[in-house]
């Protein structure tokens, strides 16, 4: 078949994908073009092409900075924490849904629990900064146990396990989806042959219903590792104030408010770029090890 | 079926219904919390003594929001991003994904294609450089800004090629056979078998156009242009009252409270509009991307 046979055919595949790379290049590509501002002395008036070069000047200054610790550590610290919580609560509460029989139970509390999962951060931080307020209901509540009123949004102490705990609320319900799904396609002809053989309803669960989502969670295991520094941008930036900067600012919060707030492109574009790069990383290692382990390929 | 009768199973299943709809109660209290202060006078709003019922009950806390002008701008342009953002995002999903999924023979450059979009997906530019290019292109304060940056969103992409990709070959080579080009085997035959998986990404795109607030906050300098969840963002998490569009006579009546309420409210409506859906496509769909092997 010559070139010219085959593009007679062809040709429309090409017409289709044009506006998708055009936007992609665009949006994404032009962009990573952009990160030169990482190694420049930017100024938007000059541009990316007559900007100064300063080599490695931005990447030194930001690790010389106390800042670095404390962000680099709050963003792990958060983000691995919420990995943690989220997954084995939704484990937990996959596994007691379904041992739960009554399907229209099951059903309500689904519908239930799934909710928060599709509202903004806008929303559920409205709801959290009126609830959790020195005057609102949560503490009402534990002061009519005689305990003082707690700052769970604007103390260091409080800061971090607000952040994990309401995380978990939005996100929990969801993340048991995934663990139904394959609970469901556990063939039930085992839980029958097993309940023959005289075992009862715990071993079962111990050695039917969990190896049988084995694979889910070390799938899941694995492509958390692409979060690991994902602690939740939106989250925080609804949440948080200077109050609790020390246990609560993360790397993409510092990258909004010194790039632009503060209009400090440059330093802010190193940060972002340094993030961005370990980001690719984990997240191609990720996808490689739930390739490796559990056979998961998205192409 | 399985019957287990002993008393620690019977005690088990106690446990757990309980257990379960403790959780779900506790996952929804903070709403119904809201939704009640959304409909209580200002008194009890403003002294903390609502719970879960409202006191002095009202509507005039919605009302209030109704009229106010910036809220229902607000709103209109965030129901303006929905229908145009998620139109032109499922457009480019499927024209973009239904190459994709051909074989390379078919459609010839298809690895380096499938790259371009994976690496563009892993790869992020950044918040900075990606604000700057927005800026650059002259699309600050336009609706362009909300809808363009993230046209195509590259993970829906793979999933509808993966999707494509399951519709029978057989049905397209007797089409190809009759005669028919790509367009038609497009649009006759993958989009009638899709719609499944068209419905979810569609669901999903148009409930993170809803949602979504920060592309607003820093593409918007003018917050006359800010969609609703970025409008709602200088309410209830800046408490910035002057912005409200509300006369200030009004708040002697109205508690602020109980208005920051019934505007969370409001803008959960549409949400909870959707929700039956969304949990019956989406659920399914997320399934069907998640656990593909």
């Amino acid at each position: 078949m010559t070139f010219k046979q085959y593009m007679r055919r062809a040709w429309p595949l090409y017409v289709m994908i044009l506006p998708g790379v055009i936007f992609v290049l665009l949006f994404r590509y032009y962009p990573m073009y952009g990160v030169v501002i990482a190694f420049q002395d930017f100024s938007p008036a000059r541009g990316f092409a007559d900007s100064p070069w300063v080599g490695w000047e931005n990447f030194e200054f930001f690790f010389s900075l106390p800042d670095f610790g404390r962000i680099f550590g709050n963003t792990l610290f958060i983000a691995i924490a919420k990995i943690v919580a989220d997954q084995v609560g939704a484990i937990i509460l996959a596994l007691l849904l379904n041992e739960a029989r009554i399907l229209l139970f099951r059903r309500a509390i689904q519908t239930l629990i799934y909710l928060p999962y599709f509202l903004s951060w806008i929303v559920l931080g409205g709801i959290l900064l009126d609830i959790l307020a020195p005057h609102g209901i949560l503490n009402q509540a534990i002061g009519n146990f005689g305990a003082p009123p707690q700052l769970f949004l604007g103390s260091n102490d409080w800061f971090r396990g607000t952040i994990i705990l309401s995380g978990f609320w939005k996100n929990v319900g969801f993340s048991t989806i995934i663990y139904l799904a394959a609970l469901t396609a556990i063939n039930p002809v085992l839980h029958e042959a097993a309940a023959i053989d005289g075992a009862g309803r715990f071993r079962r669960i111990r050695h039917i219903t969990l190896p049988g989502i084995l694979p889910t969670i070390v799938l899941l295991a694995a492509l958390s590792l692409g979060d690991v520094l994902q602690a939740g941008f939106e989250q925080i930036l609804t949440l948080y104030s200077p109050a609790v900067y020390r246990t609560g600012d993360i790397i993409d919060t510092y990258v909004y408010r010194y790039g632009l707030i503060s209009a400090q492109y440059s330093l802010a574009g190193a940060v972002g770029l340094f993030k961005s790069f370990i980001g690719f990383f984990l997240i191609a290692l990720s996808y490689y090890l739930a390739d490796r382990f559990a056979g998961y390929r998205i192409l | 079926m399985i019957r287990d009768n002993n008393w620690f199973s019977r005690l088990f299943d106690g446990f757990n219904y309980v257990f379960l709809t403790a959780f779900a109660l506790l996952c929804l209290a903070p709403m119904v919390h809201i939704f009640a202060v959304s409909l209580s006078g200002r008194a009890p709003a403003t002294a903390g003594f609502v719970s879960f019922f409202p006191i002095d009950f009202t509507l005039e806390n919605y009302q209030e929001v109704m009229g106010s002008r910036t809220f229902s701008r607000s709103f209109l342009i965030s129901v303006l991003r929905v229908f145009s953002g998620t139109s032109l995002n499922m457009s480019l999903i499927i024209l973009t994904a239904y190459p994709l999924s051909k074989s390379p023979r078919v459609f010839r450059g298809r690895f380096i294609f499938i790259w371009f979009f994976v690496f563009a997906m892993l790869f992020d530019g950044g918040l900075i450089p990606t604000f700057l290019v927005v800026k650059n292109l002259g699309l600050l304060n336009t609706l362009g800004s909300l809808i363009l940056p993230n046209a195509v969103p590259i993970f829906s992409v793979i999933l509808m090629m993966n999707f494509f990709r399951d519709v029978p070959k057989e049905l397209e080579e007797s089409a190809v056979i009759d005669g028919a080009s790509h367009w038609k085997v497009l649009w006759y035959i993958y989009l009638p078998l899709s719609l499944p998986a068209i419905a979810t990404l569609t669901l999903l795109a148009a409930v993170n156009h809803w949602n979504a607030w920060f592309d607003g906050l820093i593409y918007m300098t003018d917050t006359a242009n800010y969609p609703m969840q970025t409008y709602l963002r200088t309410i209830v998490v800046e408490l910035d009252l002057t912005n409200v569009g509300i006369d200030p006579r009004d708040l002697q009546r109205l508690s602020d409270r109980a208005i920051r309420g019934a505007q969370i409210i409001v803008a959960t409506v549409p949400i909870l509009v959707v929700y039956p859906f969304l949990q019956r496509y989406f659920i399914s769909g997320i399934k069907l991307g998640a656990v593909k092997e």
